[in-house]
């Protein structure tokens, strides 16, 4: 039951994306969309039903057709690119894929006979729990992409409609992200971490403008000089201990498979857009937002980190480990710093997601038990939170026609709903008792045991995170002039999915040590025999701040109550309508205006991200002559 | 018996902190060759306050305040009953994020600026409570507060460094000068009131008595590193407040990037190296 | 005596002055007459302020910030007028953009005269102010139940 469960995963999303590809205006987008969200969310919750503990769950999945079907789609998609690369002269890009196909087949016509892989796909609660992501979050964000699509054509007459493309490509991606996840052969992960790679790429060049095209070049280099690492890596694994396989490569002798664990750990690394390839998720912005959720944000990046975090146990302990975790701190630390200096939403969220895929890296370079555990925490909360958020502004930028932050004034009058689900975005981004702090908790708890001084970036970095959160959760409350409210018009393609993550974000905090029980720590048994147990004490102290929190809202009821509303004070020279404008020195009216602190000189983005792609080159340079020596 | 100590804070606090608060407008007074008010003017300030009419620019903004001494009260109410380290700095982070929400929520630009200097200024003492935090931890080899007070040795010993950069951020949290960049106690009248501008009768009775929480926490928290000898522990948490008042009275409040990069820099510097030394001594 | 008594608040306000009952208010706030023994403050906030200190005349510029800053004074409330100009318009009263004193645009409940004013009447003041604050206070109250 569930092994074909897990197949009909990676495959029903294939078929939907041929259908939605050959869809030519026959039946409405929703009308494939929905039936298929509805499939896949049902076939992912199905997944709860696999045995959660002991052993992974071997899934042969032999067929003589597959390994030959990959090949020919990797070749084909290896010439596509190399034409588009021609075509726009990346000589960079060019060379890349050009070497990348030339090593598989010289890899494949060498010792394509000789490799067997007992069991080509695997199940584990960790793949689960990235099961559950991809299929829940994944496709709800598919089903809010119907309506933001059909918005974006309102709003934008410029670009050529291309949703039959632009769905198959969504769901083309879902079923290789279901690949990535459940592969145990590392070729089959190859080829489907190569899919993903192609379409992310397809999706930043979506809207065919200069600007798109390249950032979605810039994109693929990276991307692809992290597949010629994964791909190395797997060539060495063979070279090494002659398996292809994830588990067998987990049992092998440390020594034996640490470089080709450090090559694939490095395509982790880009692909999860570490420093210094972070700009390519910088760039990716430019892609519509339901792109920027779910490939650069809750889904795709996260294939980098679950990578990484699979190969953690072998990690632990070692140099390799420690470098990677500084990769992952630096990052985390630059990524949240340059936060404070942003006012466009789109790339507070992507440095945020970038510092946030950092600290999982960090995780997993640490490599211990509780490290690990935390990661995987990281993964499920920022999944939720950051998608939530990310289609918030999607949406809010259709309607303000700006996504920034400056102009969000007012926002929880303007767009009354949207402002509470964005302010529960946020919470579950940084307050207590929510999602991502209970793991930084966690994290912190497990890297003071490794090396306190990997803490310390943490520390700061957390401290900045603090102040972007709140300077922005602060913008949407202020009300500095008469509003109105501007919110009809949104389609349910968008609500149902904005508020079922919304849910999601509050029910996943409250029972997050149910999540944990769940899914974590029978993964934690197998791989470490040991697991975390934060306290009953400590958990029901966060079910009681949850519960303060729930008050918040009731207290609203109660707030108009034994207070007089006065205008805001402006040194007694208040005018105009409300009071809220003053009277200036030429005896003319003033509106006030409140600008929020960017700091900068102290954060800008260029300075410090020279330092961080200075640092992080440094790291990686590391990294592989390491693994050279 | 862990509930006693939660308890005897919540009923004790507000006499201490609010005493306290008259002692410290007292002795500010005599080191400026005044005779200052009485000891007891906290709570007669207090007691007005609560008399006075409720004024406010958007009828929501109390509740954020609520919700500030709420949360400040838990953070103390965790504290002294033996919780989570960790746990209570984030707490103490929840009040905070509401007391600055309250200040946004305003709407008023003297609020405003007020709000967006109390973020700076909870992003400029984390590092150093957050350092903190990890020391005592490397000392003790735990984070809850009821393990760290029974720790035999004085754990200031290990964690000199680390005191100071703790010590160097209490002047941000009790709001005095050069550190009180978002609103301040006594008369200063920079950007009027700062954050409180806007806030009036009840509500700024409210926000006082949180703040009285807050000393006392932060008193116990420097109790903390002298836990082990709780006569002297006491003495060192009074003796920071009055180092306190003593820094108020000599220091003009300075700009925001003086704050940020002495905070951030002492913190890194001498908790830092306090840390790196602890971790490699083994 | 209540305890509004105890913690009278001021804003203080200068119309169109020569300064010196002005400086004679800050005068009462330093070490010499040291108004906060009673627990006065100087809020510079008139959401904070029990008691408005107005010195200085009224003019066609500053009537309506005074009116305003009364206006954003929470009750219960007590406006002292502040030497000549502030109870009658003193020496300016027959400039041309004069109004008159503070009377002119709020309700004021004590007139310290003095030009400048002392900084003993401006305490003398302070006392019978508060006790007004505590009858409006009981005012309030009653007026409420």
């Amino acid at each position: 039951m569930i092994p074909s469960l897990v197949i009909f995963l990676i495959l029903a999303p294939l078929v939907v994306a041929l259908l939605a590809f050959l869809n030519r205006k026959v039946v409405p987008f929703a009308g494939i969309v929905y039936p298929a969200a509805v499939v896949l969310i049902g076939a992912s919750l199905g997944l709860l039903k696999a045995p959660m503990g002991g052993q992974p769950l071997m899934i042969p999945a032999h067929a003589e057709w597959v390994e030959p079907a990959m090949l020919i789609a990797e070749v084909g998609l290896s010439a596509y690119l190399l034409l588009l690369a021609f075509k726009q002269k990346d000589w960079m890009v060019g060379a890349l894929v050009a070497v990348q196909a030339a090593l598989l087949l010289a890899f494949h016509f060498k010792a394509g006979d000789k490799i067997h892989a007992e069991a080509n796909l695997f199940i584990d609660p960790f793949s689960v729990v990235m099961g559950l992501i991809i299929g829940v979050i994944g496709t709800l964000i598919a089903v809010y992409a119907v309506g933001y699509m059909e918005d974006f054509y309102h709003h934008h007459h410029e670009f050529q409609d291309e949703r039959p493309l632009f769905f198959a490509l969504i769901f083309l991606f879902l079923s290789a992200m279901f690949g990535v996840c459940f592969s145990n052969n590392l070729l089959w992960l190859f080829f489907f971490w190569e899919i993903t790679t192609a379409c992310s790429f397809l999706l930043i060049r979506y809207k065919r403008d200069t600007q798109s095209t390249a950032n979605a070049f810039w994109a693929l280099r990276w991307n692809l000089l992290g597949g010629l690492g994964f791909l190395l890596g797997i060539i060495f694994l063979y070279k090494g201990v002659h398996t292809v396989e994830m588990n067998r490569l987990l049992m092998a002798p440390k020594m034996l498979v640490l470089l080709p664990v450090a090559l694939i750990s490095f395509a982790g690394i880009t692909k999860s857009a570490q420093l210094p390839f972070s700009s390519w998720l910088v760039g990716a912005m430019v892609a519509p937002t339901p792109v920027s959720a779910l490939l650069h944000s809750s889904t795709m990046v996260k294939a980098g980190v679950y990578i990484v975090l699979r190969f953690a146990s072998v990690l632990a302990g070692t140099s390799f480990g420690l470098v990677v975790a500084l990769v992952g701190a630096v990052t985390f630390l630059i990524g949240s710093f340059i936060c404070i200096s942003q006012n466009d939403a789109k790339k507070v969220l992507a440095y945020s997601t970038i510092a946030n895929l950092g600290l999982i890296i960090m995780c997993a370079g640490v490599g211990t038990y509780e490290a690990v555990w935390a990661g995987i925490l990281l993964i499920i909360f920022h999944a939720i939170s950051k998608g939530l958020l990310f289609l918030c502004v999607g949406t809010i930028e259709h309607k303000l026609h700006s996504r920034l932050i400056e102009d969000m004034t007012g926002l929880a009058h303007r767009m009354p709903k949207m402002a509470v689900m964005v302010q529960i975005g946020i919470a579950g981004m940084f307050l207590a008792p929510f999602g991502m702090l209970i793991s930084k908790w966690a994290v912190l708890r497990a890297i003071v045991d490794y090396n306190p001084f990997l803490a310390i970036f943490l520390i700061y970095g957390s401290a900045a995170t603090l102040f972007f959160w709140v300077k922005w959760l602060g913008k949407l409350l202020i009300i500095d002039r008469e509003y109105k409210n501007i919110e009809d018009g949104i389609s349910q393609d968008q609500w149902i999915p904005l508020g079922i993550l919304a849910g999601l974000t509050v029910l996943i905090c409250a029972g997050f040590s149910w999540v944990a029980k769940m899914f974590i720590e029978p993964y934690m048994m197998v791989v470490y025999g040991t697991s975390v147990n934060l306290g009953v004490g400590n958990i029901i102290i966060m079910g009681i701040m949850l519960g303060l929190i729930a008050l918040f809202p009731m207290a609203l009821l109660n707030r108009g109550k034994g207070v007089r509303v006065v205008p805001p004070y402006l040194a007694g020279a208040n005018q105009g309508e409300g009071g809220r404008e003053f009277r200036n020195a030429l005896d003319g009216s003033q509106a006030m205006e409140l600008k929020n602190y960017y700091l900068q000189d102290y954060f800008g983005e260029d300075k410090l991200m020279r330092l961080g792609v200075i640092l992080g080159s440094c790291l990686v340079v590391a990294l592989v002559l390491m693994g050279g020596i | 018996m862990w509930w006693l100590g939660g308890l005897l804070f919540i009923v004790l606090a507000p006499f201490v902190g609010g005493l306290l608060s008259g002692i410290d407008r007292k002795i500010t007074a005599r080191m400026q060759g005044r005779i200052g008010p009485p000891v007891w003017q906290a709570f007669y300030d207090v007691a007005k306050l609560l008399q006075k009419e409720n004024l406010v620019v958007r009828p929501t903004q109390k509740m954020y305040m609520d919700f500030f001494l709420v949360f400040t009260i838990f953070t103390g109410v965790l504290f002294f009953s033996g919780g989570d380290l960790l746990l209570v700095i984030f707490a103490l982070t929840m009040a905070g994020v509401f007391f600055v929400l309250g200040g946004y929520k305003a709407s008023s630009p003297y609020s405003f600026i007020g709000a967006q200097r109390e973020t700076l200024q909870m992003m400029s003492y984390e590092p150093a409570v957050l350092i903190a935090a990890v020391g005592i931890y490397m000392v003790t080899r735990s984070f809850q507060v009821a393990q760290i007070v029974h720790h035999p040795t004085l754990i200031i010993k290990d964690l000199p460094g680390v005191f100071f950069a703790f010590f160097f951020i209490l002047t941000i949290k009790f709001r005095k000068s050069p550190f009180d960049l978002s609103t301040s106690h006594h008369a200063h009248q920079e950007l009027v009131k700062g954050i409180t501008t806007e806030f009036s009768g009840r509500t700024l009775a409210k926000i006082e008595i949180a703040h009285w929480y807050e000393y006392v926490f932060i008193l116990g928290f420097v109790y903390l590193f002298f836990a082990s000898n709780p006569v002297l522990g006491v003495a060192m948490a009074l003796l920071a407040f009055f180092c306190e008042l003593v820094i108020d009275n000599i220091s003009a409040r300075v700009r925001w990037q003086w704050l940020l990069a002495a905070s951030w820099g002492v913190a890194f510097v001498a908790g830092g190296a306090n840390i790196l030394y602890l971790m490699l001594k083994g | 005596m209540g305890a509004l008594s105890k913690s009278p608040w001021i804003i203080h306000y200068d119309g169109s002055s020569c300064n010196g009952c002005d400086i004679e208010v800050l005068a009462a706030l330093m070490p010499r007459f040291d108004l906060e023994r009673f627990g006065v403050i100087n809020t510079g906030n008139p959401k904070h302020a029990d008691i408005l200190l107005l010195t200085g005349s009224i003019n066609e510029q500053n009537k309506s910030v005074v009116k305003n800053i009364y206006d954003q004074m929470p009750h219960p409330k007590v406006v002292v007028a502040v030497g000549i100009c502030a109870t009658s318009g003193g020496i300016f009263r027959e400039c041309y953009n004069v109004q008159g004193g503070a009377d002119k645009v709020v309700p004021v409940d004590f007139y310290v005269p003095g030009c400048a004013v002392r900084p003993e009447a401006l305490i003398d003041a302070a006392v019978a102010a508060v006790a007004l604050l505590d009858k409006k206070r009981d005012a309030m109250k009653a007026g409420k139940a």
